[in-house]
Order: C-alpha cells, then sequence, then structure tokens
C-alpha cells in the first residue's frame, strides 16, 4: 500500500516542476521563443493525454479528436471575446466550464448516435465528424465565418517576461489538474472498467460492465477536455480560424499518444513536449515534420509487432527500473 | 427539369467513379480485414503521375495511352510496394496497429506529394475533351458516360474474374478463412498481393477518369475522396461489386444535387453536409444494404 505522501508525490514534483520552470523564465534564461512556446505545449499535452483515454485506454481509434478542439476553442473564444462585462479571469473560469460541458454533450451525442461502430469503422466516422465540425462553424452566426474568429482577448498581457509567466501560469495550472483528473479516473473503478472493455469487450460486458456506456462516457470524457485544450488555445492565439482545426491535427495528437505508448500518460506528455519543441529547435528540418511524424506512426506500430524489438524494450526497463530502485535505497 | 436531370447524369458518372474507387477498398477489406487509408491516396499519386507525363510528352493519343498505361502500371507497383512493407510485418498484429499504421502511410504519402510538388493545386492538361450531346434539351456530358460505361465494363470483368477463375476463386476462399485456405494449398500472401495490385489498378484506372472529370490535384485529393469512396463500400456492403455501385452512385448523385440545389446560405458548408451524409451512411446500415451480417464471437 502506498502511503498518502506517497501518493501526492507527483503533485510536489508538479509544483517544483512549475516553480523551476518560473524561474527560468523570471530570470530570462529561457529566451522569448521557448517561452512562447510554453502555453503550446501544455495544451497540446492536455489534448494528447485526453486522446490516450481513448486510444490507450479503451482502445478506440478517434481521427476527429480536433472536432472537440475546435468546439472547445469557439466556445471559450466567443465567450471571453463577447461577454466583456465579466472580469478576465472569472470569463477563464466560465470559459473553461463551458466549454467543457459543450465539448462533453456534443461528445456524448455523438458516441450515442455511432456507438455500433467500432475500430475502421469508427475511426473514418470520427474522421467525417472532425471534418464536419469544421465546415459547419463556418455558417454559425457569431464565429467570424471562413475568416475565423478574431480579436479574442488573450491570457497574455503586459511586458515581457510577465505576459509569458501569466500564460504560462494559466496554461500550467489547467494543464495540471486535466491530468491529475484522468490519471485518478483511471486508477479508479471505471478506469479498469475502461481497460476491461478494451481488452474484450465481450468478457467485459458479462461481469457487468455496460460497455456501450462506458464507451460513450470515456470517449466524451476524453472530448470535454480536448474543449477545455480548445479554450486555452484561443485564449493564448487570439485568433481561431476552421483550418486550424483540420485532421492535421488530430493526426499530430495521435503520433503523441503512439509514440509515447498507448496507454501511458507519461509517455504522452513527453512525446507531446518533444514533438511541439523540436521543429523550434531543428528549423531546418520544419519542413519534414509531417513526413517525420507518418515515419514515426508506421515504425512505431512495426517495432511493437517485432518480437525482438518488445523484448529488447522490456529488458531495456528492467534494468533501468532496477537502477532507478538501487539510487532510491542508496539515497534512503 | 432540365438541370435536374443532368444533375443526375453528373451524380451518376460521379458516383461511379466512387464505386470504382470503393471495389478497391472492399476488395482489400474483404480479404486483409483492413481499411486501406492508403487507396485514396494511390489515386493521388496516379494523378500526379499524369500531370507529369502529360506534361511531358503531351497529350496525343499515342501518349495519352502511353502515359496511361505507366501510371496504372506505377499505382499497382505502388500498391504492391505498400502491401509488401507496411501491412505485411503486421499480419498477426493487433487491428489498431495495422489501422494505425495505414493511417501513417496514408499521411507519408500525402507529405511526400506536399513535398514534391507543393501544397498549390496543380493542373493536369486536358485529354478527353469529347464535348456534350443534347437529348430533347437536356445537356448530357458524353465523358459522363464514358465514365459510367467504363465503370461498367471493369465491374464484369471483376465480376467474371472472381467468380471464373482460379485465382478469383483463391481470393474468395481467402476472405472467406485464410488459414483453411492454406491448407487448400492456397498461397495465401500472393493472393493477398495479389489483391491490392488489382485494387491498386483500379485506383489507377480511377485517377484517370477523375482527372478527365476534375483536372486540379493537390496532396490531399485523394484523401477526401478516398474517404467518401469507403463510406460507399460500406454503404453497399463491404466485399459486394453491385452493392460498390450503389453506395457510390448514393453518394455521387446526393452530393451533385447539393452542389447544385443547396442554398447559398449554407453552401458556405457545402463539404460538411457531404460528410454529414457519410456519417449518416455508416451509422444507418454500418453492414451493408448487399452485405453479410457479421456474428461477433467470443
Amino acid at each position: 500500500m502506498k502511503t498518502r505522501l506517497q501518493r501526492l508525490l507527483p503533485l510536489v514534483w508538479a509544483i517544483a516542476l512549475f516553480g523551476v520552470i518560473l524561474l527560468l523564465m523570471v530570470t530570462k534564461v529561457l529566451p522569448r521563443s521557448y517561452q512562447q512556446m510554453l502555453p503550446t505545449i501544455c495544451t497540446y499535452i492536455i489534448m494528447a493525454v485526453s486522446l490516450n483515454l481513448v486510444v490507450g485506454f479503451l482502445g478506440d481509434l478517434s481521427l476527429g479528436h480536433a472536432a472537440f478542439y475546435a468546439i472547445g476553442a469557439y466556445v471559450g473564444g466567443m465567450i471571453l471575446r463577447y461577454m466583456t462585462a465579466i472580469p478576465f479571469g472569472l470569463r477563464m473560469i466560465v470559459a473553461i466550464v463551458a466549454a467543457a460541458v459543450v465539448a462533453f454533450g456534443v461528445g456524448a451525442a455523438f458516441l450515442y448516435l455511432v456507438r455500433k461502430l467500432r475500430g475502421d469503422y469508427l475511426a473514418i466516422v470520427t474522421l467525417a465528424f472532425g471534418e464536419f465540425v469544421r465546415s459547419i462553424v463556418k455558417i454559425i452566426p457569431g464565429t467570424g465565418g471562413s475568416a475565423g474568429l478574431t480579436d479574442i482577448p488573450t491570457i497574455a498581457a503586459g511586458a515581457f517576461p510577465a505576459k509569458y509567466i501569466k500564460a504560462f501560469s494559466w496554461s500550467y495550472l489547467v494543464m495540471i489538474l486535466c491530468i491529475f483528473f484522468i490519471v485518478n479516473l483511471i486508477r479508479s473503478r471505471h478506469g479498469r472498467a475502461i481497460m476491461a472493455v478494451r481488452d474484450n469487450a465481450i468478457a467485459a460486458a458479462s461481469v457487468g460492465i455496460n460497455v456501450s456506456r462506458c464507451r460513450i462516457v470515456t470517449f466524451a470524457i476524453a472530448a470535454l477536455f480536448a474543449g477545455i485544450a480548445g479554450v486555452l488555445y484561443a485564449a493564448n492565439t487570439a485568433a481561431v480560424n476552421p483550418a486550424d482545426f483540420d485532421y492535421n491535427v488530430s493526426i499530430e495528437v495521435l503520433v503523441m499518444v503512439v509514440l509515447g505508448g498507448m496507454g501511458n500518460i507519461g509517455g504522452s506528455i513527453i512525446a507531446t513536449i518533444i514533438l511541439v519543441a523540436l521543429p523550434k529547435i531543428l528549423l531546418d528540418a520544419a519542413q519534414y515534420r509531417l513526413l517525420i511524424y507518418a515515419v514515426a506512426l508506421i515504425a512505431m506500430m512495426m517495432l511493437n509487432a517485432n518480437p525482438r524489438f518488445v523484448s529488447f524494450k522490456r529488458r531495456v526497463g528492467e534494468k533501468l527500473g532496477a537502477k532507478f530502485k538501487s539510487l532510491r535505497k542508496g539515497r534512503a | 427539369m432540365q438541370t435536374f436531370i443532368s444533375t443526375l447524369i453528373d451524380g451518376l458518372s460521379l458516383g461511379s467513379l466512387y464505386a470504382l474507387v470503393a471495389l478497391g477498398y472492399s476488395m482489400v477489406y474483404g480479404i486483409a480485414k483492413m481499411l486501406n487509408f492508403a487507396h485514396g491516396d494511390v489515386i493521388m499519386i496516379g494523378i500526379y503521375t499524369l500531370f507529369v507525363t502529360l506534361g511531358a510528352m503531351g497529350t496525343s493519343p499515342l501518349m495519352l495511352a502511353l502515359s496511361a498505361l505507366i501510371m496504372i502500371a506505377f499505382c499497382a507497383l505502388l500498391g504492391f510496394t505498400i502491401e509488401k512493407l507496411a501491412y505485411k510485418p503486421l499480419r498477426t498484429a493487433s487491428p489498431l496497429s495495422v489501422l494505425i499504421t495505414a493511417i501513417g502511410v496514408s499521411y507519408l504519402l500525402q507529405n511526400i506529394a506536399l513535398l514534391v510538388f507543393g501544397s498549390r493545386q496543380q493542373k493536369v492538361p486536358t485529354y478527353f475533351s469529347l464535348g456534350s450531346i443534347y437529348i430533347g434539351s437536356v445537356q448530357i456530358e458524353l465523358l459522363s458516360l464514358l465514365i459510367l460505361a467504363v465503370t461498367v465494363l471493369i465491374m464484369i470483368l471483376l465480376a467474371l474474374f472472381i467468380s471464373k477463375t482460379k485465382l478469383g476463386s483463391a481470393m474468395l476462399a481467402v476472405s472467406e478463412d485464410k488459414g483453411a485456405a492454406q491448407l487448400m494449398g492456397i498461397n495465401v500472401n500472393a493472393t493477398i498481393s495479389l489483391t491490392f495490385v488489382i485494387g491498386s489498378a483500379l485506383a489507377g484506372v480511377g485517377a484517370l477518369l477523375y482527372a478527365a472529370k476534375m483536372p486540379w490535384v493537390g496532396p490531399y485529393t485523394g484523401s477526401v475522396f478516398g474517404i467518401k469512396a469507403f463510406a460507399a463500400a460500406v454503404f453497399g456492403g463491404i466485399g459486394s461489386i453491385p452493392g460498390a455501385m450503389i453506395g457510390g452512385v448514393l453518394i455521387g448523385i446526393i452530393e451533385a444535387m447539393m452542389n447544385v440545389f443547396l442554398p447559398d446560405a449554407l453552401s458556405n458548408a457545402s463539404d460538411g453536409f457531404a460528410y454529414l451524409v457519410l456519417i449518416i451512411m455508416l451509422v444507418l446500415k454500418p453492414s451493408g444494404l448487399l452485405g453479410r451480417k457479421q456474428i461477433e464471437k467470443v
């Protein structure tokens, strides 16, 4: 049994990391372009972790995660833009809650509609849904049509580095809350039900899990977090456009999940940081970014199907684990 | 009324194009039990091949025939290579891994095209200028009739191939039960390769007809077209040749009608409605009009 303290340890780490990054920002050790990138990383981490809930833990493939990102961005963006009577901090919270509710509702309704589809069919239907949402926003009044929604008040205000610190703090706080919720969900009874459905839906049904409901709720929860990520996007970029939420975004997030390891939250986080930061570091390779994504997807699948690689991975994992343990013991 | 009939015929020819591509999806799905996401992108590569060869050699009938042959052969080779390199190593992997690999291959082809040709839409030289005929006061494009005729011809040939030849029976057997087919002395790997080659060659024919009708090509031309064709295959019933025709024609007609009759206020989102139709089709009939019901066993 883990003690209460041990269970809170990740939270302590999260706060420590926040402190370190903040220090780097205040002292301007972290250059401006990297400071600017931090909120994007937080946003994408929420996207990747929530998609992992569907792909890694539920075992269904969604190619329309960007749809809920778009819904969140538009709902949040419109609230931030039009409800100017409310002070900004409160407006952010209203926007996040509203976007979460709408994204959850749409996600649940959509999956209820397509609950009989699995595997390849679900992938296609989610892809179609993503494109449908992106296209349909254009004719909804107040969204700015094809030109997009502009002049959204952003979190980042004031001088450098204060404005990026503000943007990062908001994004980081929201991200930690999202990860915290998802990790706890997975460790709970519901999380075990989700994984049971993934491993064998019929067996899961036979022990009393309502498979259909489990899939709908899991999918909707993932949609909810994608919606929250959308609000962060809107509040950081000042403008949202239907073109920001195309198929490529869904694929990009899928690459993060697959590279990090399906069903591994920590992996998703690390992969996201690498994939968002890498194009900025290797500017020359930026044009090959999407090509690299494609190769990464194929390579990961081939490697994981190769028994020699799988056993190699396990050996390395065990070695690292043993080293880590001995380190801990040495410290104690 | 005249617009209605000419739109109907337009939709019919567009639909038969969908049907042709749907066949490729349907055959592969029936045999390899996987959604070949890259199928649409093979069409895209095919159109780019035409763009290059026709641009280099001109559009005289001889050169046209030569470039069409080169392009179809190239598509078939591409399909064969994709299967050998990407899908074959995953024969025993989980369906999710296979699906993600297929998406990866599709994404790879799109981005290769993006790097080589750029994101701008390129114009393929015109090579079929057939004009149109009038029946009464209704204008009918001859190209539409040609596309329809070619599709129907190919479907009949394919149906004959599957029912009359040994290779065709082998394909049926593999789609029924891989293990049993192997025990009967059928080379399963070769049969699956053959299916990919035929499917991709059909995609090549599709590319030839597509570019005659809509001569613009960009990196994403194929994937959008392919997704709709897959929905057509599912709606008509996976593994059924007439089903693919019904599904394809239905989508083609709905799309053509929407392009003409959708009110201006909504036309901004006409893509969205096309996808909505697709979602509805998949939700309504996931087992297909002419398909067999799949029974899930433990």
